[in-house]
């Protein structure tokens, strides 16, 4: 690892400024994902500027009944608090469904949405990768890539976004907040993470030297059904193959909200608008909800080795559509 | 602000207390918690397994929560309180009775996880008591401490890996000092 400049910021304003003036910085929050890059050469900094101590570690609840997350919070404080818990258990149950107790301890939550994909080609430097080294090509698209991407890959990049806690908010229609020396502005986390297209180098639509402060969630009564699931090659601590988090409220006997996101298919949470258009109004029926992936889950174009991510990924949707509407008593 | 002062600077001085007692040092910006805990201090209770956050051989308590040691930048951890494998018996005790434990239950073979594993079931253990739930918890009233079965304890520590399998006797070991 080459040497680097280490600073504290004590306020986004300051983080912002003290980042501007260092070429080459990274923001450091919980370092879980950025340290181990550094070690395996992959992020190369110049200076790291420590945001994780900025004064952005409440959950804080908003007089509109909003609840917003500062980006210090840590995953597993995250996942306990009793207002997630409560009105937005789908959250509660990502987090939780991600990584280790040591890992989520240390992870912060805007560290948690910039975290860089697992593709073994983007963290071996021998390897060829447009995402670490743009024009040298994609080793995964002939190669390993049995976890990669079947929905919005581009021939540049077929790598997944690894979150499981960014796949809920993009079901909830959270919003990222971001401060830089521009200001400060919001985006949804829904299209803040980008897909690769001709730029897989860009993850996300953040700015260079801007911060995320904190996500920002719609109200949510208590009775807003909500739940997780995620597929993975052993029970606990590994990424997903495939997952889906799920908000559906039933009234009336009929579906009147829906937010459906899928895990490690795309190279973000992939928001599935088509399945939500054609359950809005209907019955919340097996058959409507199997209807309804299945429009979704045509647009996938699976690679050689990763076809069965599509039939997984709609078991696990239409499992979890089928526990909510039941349990909502439909 | 507080770190480097002069832009280009690769080392700070840093103050840790490992163990009750407070340790200045100046730290190259690049070494982890770790390193600094073996090399410099000679605790060598923390073990490097995979050095990549994936296997848990090196987990420590830092400020109470238990953290991959090999993850964490030194530097910023100033001011921090951090307890090894090497300071968990209380005073006047040879063993913490977690420790005892192990050696009751036969919890280990080769050794090599068993410091990770200590620290990892220590800092569970207080999470659960904090209410913290896992992936398994249901029906626990959010705030409520969470009553551990081996379903909870294996969840709750797959982020220690053992390679000789002593899964089950571990999760004995921490069955018998569930309060």
């Amino acid at each position: 690892m080459k040497t680097f400049d280490y600073v504290r910021a004590a306020s986004p304003e300051e983080a912002a400024e003290l980042f501007a003036a260092r070429p080459g910085a990274r923001y450091l929050g919980g370092g879980t994902n950025l340290v181990d890059l550094m070690k395996l050469g992959v992020e190369q900094p110049d200076a790291l500027v420590d945001v994780s101590r900025l004064p952005l570690d409440e959950v804080e609840e908003l007089p509109d009944g909003s609840l917003r997350v500062g980006a210090t919070v840590r995953n597993s404080d995250l996942a306990a608090h009793p207002a997630v818990r409560e009105r937005y258990p789908v959250l509660s149950q990502a987090l939780l469904a991600g990584a280790s107790g040591q890992l989520r301890n240390a992870a912060t939550t805007g560290g948690n949405l910039l975290q860089r994909t697992r593709c073994p080609y983007f963290q071996d430097i021998s390897k060829p990768c447009n995402k670490r080294a743009p024009g040298s090509g994609c080793g995964a698209r002939e190669g390993v890539h049995r976890d990669h991407a079947v929905l919005g890959h581009s021939p540049h990049c077929i790598a997944t976004h690894p979150s499981d806690m960014a796949v809920a908010l993009a079901a909830l229609d959270a919003r990222v907040e971001l401060y830089g020396t521009e200001g400060a502005r919001s985006v949804p986390v829904a299209d803040f993470v980008r897909l690769p297209g001709e730029h897989p180098e860009r993850d996300t639509e953040i700015a260079p030297g801007e911060l995320v402060t904190g996500v920002l969630l719609p109200a949510a009564g208590a009775g807003l059904p909500s739940a997780y699931r995620k597929a993975r090659d052993r029970a606990s601590y590994a990424f997903a193959l495939a997952s889906v988090a799920v908000v559906l409220r039933v009234t009336d006997g009929v579906v009147d909200q829906a937010g459906i996101a899928f895990g490690a298919l795309a190279h973000r949470p992939w928001r599935a608008r088509r399945a939500e258009q054609a359950l809005l109004g209907a019955a919340p029926t097996q058959a409507a909800f199997e209807h309804a992936v299945d429009l979704e889950l045509s647009a996938a174009e699976p690679l050689r080795d990763n076809a069965y991510k599509v039939p997984l990924a709609r078991s696990l949707a239409v499992d979890v559509l089928t526990r909510l509407a039941r349990a909502a008593g439909a | 602000m507080s770190g480097s002062n002069d832009p280009g600077s690769t080392c700070s001085e840093t103050t840790l207390t490992v163990n009750g007692k407070p340790h200045t040092l100046l730290v190259d910006h690049r070494r982890v918690l770790l390193d600094v805990l073996r090399e410099d201090l000679e605790l060598w209770g923390a073990r490097k397994g995979c050095d990549h956050g994936q296997c848990g051989a090196c987990t420590v308590l830092v400020d109470g929560r238990r953290v991959n040691s090999c993850l964490l930048l030194a530097v910023a951890l100033d001011g921090s309180e951090v307890r090894t494998v090497e300071g968990l018996a209380g005073d006047g005790e040879d063993l913490h009775p977690l420790q005892q434990a192990f050696l009751d239950r036969d919890a280990f073979q080769c050794g090599y996880c068993t410091p990770g594993q200590l620290c990892s079931a220590l800092g569970m253990l207080d999470e659960a008591a904090a209410g913290h739930p896992s992936r398994v918890t249901t029906d626990v009233p959010a705030g409520r401490p969470v009553p551990l079965d081996r379903d909870e304890i294996r969840e709750r520590l797959s982020g220690n890996l053992c390679r000789c399998g002593a899964y089950p006797r571990i999760v004995d070991a921490v069955e018998d000092v569930i309060p």
